[in-house]
C-alpha cells in the first residue's frame, strides 16, 4: 500500500515538474505573445496542479493530515490562470502588439474593421 | 526515493524559473513579461509545495493559496494598465 503511495506521489510530482520544464522551453522558444501565452497558461497550470496533487496525497497518506487548503488552492488556480492569460492576451492585442509573420489568420482584425459583421 | 524525485522536482521547477527570467529580461514587448511574470509566481507555488513536502511540515501550505491570489490579481491590475491606460477608472457619471 505505501509502495503504491509512493509510486503515486512520485508520478504526479514528476509529470508536474516535466510539465513546468516543458512550459519554459515553450516560452523561451516560441514566436511571438500569443504562442508564448499558450504554452505559459496551459502547461504551467497542469503542471503546477499535479505538483499539487501530489502533495495532496502525500500530507494525506503519510501525515494523516486532510489539509483543505491545498484543495481551495488548486480550484482556486484552475479557475484563475486561463482567465489571467486571456486578459494578457486581449490587452497584448488592443495596445498592438504585432502576430507572428507566419501566422495565416486573424478574425478579430476583420472584425475590427468591419469586414466581418458575424459576432465571434 | 520520494527524497530524490522531490530534489528533481525542485532542480526542474528551478531550471523553469531560470528560463522564464530569461524571458522577462529579453521579452520584446510589456506582455511578454508580464506573462512570464505571472508563470513565474505559479513556479513559486510549485516551490513551495515542493519544499514543504521536503520538509514534511504544513505550515507553508497557506502560503501556496497567497501567492495564487496575488499572482491573479497583480496580472489583472497589469492587463487592465495595458489595455486603459489607468488601472482604476474615477468616472462619476458614465
Amino acid at each position: 500500500m505505501s509502495l503504491i503511495v509512493n509510486f503515486l506521489i512520485a508520478f504526479f510530482i514528476l509529470a508536474g515538474a516535466f510539465l513546468c520544464l516543458i512550459a519554459a522551453f515553450g516560452v523561451i522558444r516560441l514566436p511571438d505573445v500569443y504562442t508564448r501565452n499558450h504554452a505559459a497558461s496551459k502547461a504551467t497550470t497542469l503542471g503546477v496542479m499535479f505538483i499539487l496533487v501530489g502533495t495532496f496525497i502525500y500530507f494525506y497518506a503519510f501525515l494523516d493530515h486532510f489539509n483543505s487548503r491545498l484543495i481551495l488552492g488548486f480550484v482556486f488556480l484552475f479557475m484563475t490562470s486561463p482567465i489571467s492569460g486571456h486578459l494578457i492576451n486581449r490587452s497584448a492585442y488592443n495596445s498592438g502588439v504585432k502576430l507572428w509573420d507566419k501566422s495565416v489568420r486573424d478574425d478579430l482584425k476583420a472584425y475590427n474593421e468591419g469586414r466581418d459583421k458575424s459576432p465571434l | 526515493m520520494l527524497e530524490v524525485v522531490i530534489w528533481i522536482a525542485l532542480l526542474c521547477c528551478s531550471l523553469s524559473m531560470l528560463g522564464l527570467i530569461y524571458r522577462v529580461i529579453k521579452g520584446p514587448s510589456t506582455a511578454d513579461r508580464v506573462i512570464a511574470l505571472d508563470s513565474i509566481g505559479v513556479n513559486l507555488i510549485a516551490i513551495t509545495a515542493l519544499f514543504s513536502v521536503a520538509n514534511k511540515s504544513t505550515a507553508f501550505l497557506d502560503i501556496i493559496l497567497l501567492i495564487g491570489i496575488l499572482a491573479f490579481i497583480g496580472t489583472v491590475a497589469f492587463a487592465k494598465y495595458l489595455e486603459r491606460g489607468e488601472i482604476i477608472e474615477n468616472e462619476p457619471n458614465r
